[in-house]
């Protein structure tokens, strides 16, 4: 639930430097907010690290940061965790971010044709599976089931990776499935199976993991279809250019492929 | 003075970003797709709805906060008023927690009525009367301390019954306070989205109010964003506007 509170209390700002930020409308605004920020950056270079990362990356991009901050003593990481749409708009608009770790290729462009980030790499892929709650009240047991009319499905919203690959999936299925409600994100789409407000859900693999014992996965074949590729990148006006090559090098490195698979991603 | 007009350009100034950068070009267009038009519809229907719920429901509990003597009163004064802090997500959570198909009386709902309140319009309804309620029952409050006791008693002693001095002396007396308590109530159901969007989700013509669709539109194409923005702007200030004239001239 903290996850998603701060979420909030991000966006409301962000929303708001969004349209004042706008309103100047010049293809370098970003950089004066980069550059308002220099004395704030240039004492923390050595000491701060902001990344953006995927909702669904929130688990595992913890357990790295720890992992960050034990190898480089006085480093303190900072996540910033959420749909990769909202935070690829939010580094398009100046925030500032060192690293954006995304869950779809798509919100990477929006970052990369704004110039603010190259070559990203793509460090794992992640795999849609149903979730139903613990004791599957609609007797869910594959795809086609969600297609009933007395099934309640959550699906997250088409403008965001979970959701645009739900729709692959389904179409490779050639199902109609009609939502009872379409999610911001992914966790908050889980969120509505844990507490048994839906009969099933369509998320990643590793948001199944994640919630231990609170839901239960259903694998179905479909899922290969619609596999989503995550790209990385530092970002090039990053206050801290140095540590955002280190950490991208921690996430692509073994010892970050072995946390992410653990988690359920597939190595890419 | 100085304070006075930094303050107005602090409120003023991100409107005037919006009109800035608005896509004037494709408005039109943009303006006459169904999903906007049926976000507003859905917006105005349960904004109005909610405020009805809490006129119904919150003037007699702030009749009942402001004359009637009960032990632990500032208690529940204070109770009422916590929607105001409670983050709107935390209490669309609570919600879910007490209506939702597995909460404490929404289970009894759905294995009787075979009915649940989440992922519906009464959802929304319900959502933005919960964060808008105390608006209604402090203004309204307010105008009952106000309001002089005394034309209440006088009244009575010249043979009204209860009914007739609370609707001749009482409603008069607190209309204006009702009436601001009201549009309040309207304002903060009609932006209301951190509650909404958890506790009745997002479902286009269903649930999606004006403030989802702009955060939804908000992570694709920011200039859809602005636009439905403008638009929920421009109602909500010929509303506002129109209803300040017809109430307070006629008062």
């Amino acid at each position: 639930m903290l996850r998603r509170l701060t979420r909030w209390a991000v966006a409301a700002p962000v929303a708001l430097a969004l349209v004042s930020g706008l309103s100047a409308c010049g293809s370098d605004e970003p950089g004066t907010t980069a550059s308002a920020s220099p004395a704030a950056s240039s004492a923390a270079s050595s000491s701060a690290l902001t990344v953006f990362a995927a909702a669904s990356l929130t688990e595992t991009f913890t357990e790295l940061g720890k992992t960050f901050e034990a190898a480089n003593p006085g480093v303190k990481v900072t996540f910033n965790f959420g749909s990769s749409a909202t935070l690829a708009q939010q580094i398009t608009q100046g925030a500032p971010a060192d690293v954006f770790a995304a869950a779809s290729p798509a919100t990477m462009k929006t970052v990369t044709d704004a110039s603010m980030a190259a070559a990203p790499t793509t460090f794992v892929r992640n795999k849609l599976e149903i979730a139903v709650p613990p004791d599957n009240p609609a007797k869910v047991d594959e795809l086609k089931d969600l297609a009933d009319a007395k099934v309640k499905v959550a699906l997250c919203a088409e403008q965001v990776p979970c959701g645009a690959a739900a729709i692959k999936a389904l179409d490779a299925a050639g199902l109609k499935v009609t939502p009872v409600t379409l999610e911001q994100d992914v966790k908050a789409t889980l969120t509505k199976v844990e507490l048994g407000e839906v009969d099933a859900a369509l998320v990643y693999k590793t948001d199944v993991l994640s919630a231990g014992g609170k839901v239960t996965g259903i694998d179905f074949p479909e899922a290969d279809k619609a596999i989503n590729d995550y790209p990385i990148a530092p970002l090039s006006k990053a206050p801290a250019p140095d540590l955002a090559k280190k950490f991208v090098d921690l996430v692509l490195s073994q010892q970050g492929k072995d946390v992410l698979v653990k988690a359920g991603f597939e190595a890419a | 003075m100085l304070l006075a007009v930094l303050g107005m350009a602090f409120l003023v100034l991100p409107l005037a970003g919006l009109l800035v950068r608005a896509p004037w070009s494709t408005m039109p267009e943009r303006l006459a797709e169904p999903q906007v038009l049926e976000a507003l519809r859905l917006s105005l229907v349960t904004a109005t709805i909610a405020t009805a719920v809490c006129l119904v429901l919150g003037v007699p509990l702030a009749w009942l906060l402001a004359r009637v003597s009960f032990p632990g009163r500032r208690l529940v004064r204070a109770l009422v008023t916590i929607p105001l802090v409670l983050p709107p997500v935390v209490g669309g959570v609570a919600l879910l927690l007490v209506l939702g198909r597995r909460g404490l009386i929404g289970q009894w709902l759905e294995s009787a009525f075979g009915f649940s309140l989440p992922f519906t319009t009464a959802g929304v309804v319900v959502a933005e009367a919960f964060v808008a309620m105390p608006f209604l029952v402090i203004s309204v409050e307010g105008a009952l301390r106000a309001a002089d006791l005394r034309y209440e008693e006088a009244a009575a002693t010249l043979g009204a019954s209860r009914w007739v001095v609370f609707r001749r002396v009482t409603m008069p007396l607190i209309a204006p306070g009702i009436v601001a308590g009201a549009v309040l109530c309207w304002a903060r159901a009609l932006g209301e989205f951190g509650a909404t969007i958890t506790f009745a989700g997002n479902f286009p013509g269903r649930t999606q109010t004006m403030p989802l669709a702009v955060y939804l539109a908000l992570e694709t194409e920011p200039d859809a964003a602005i636009v439905l923005s403008l638009l929920l702007l421009l109602v909500s200030v010929a509303i506002l506007a129109g209803l300040r004239d017809r109430w307070v001239t006629s008062a």
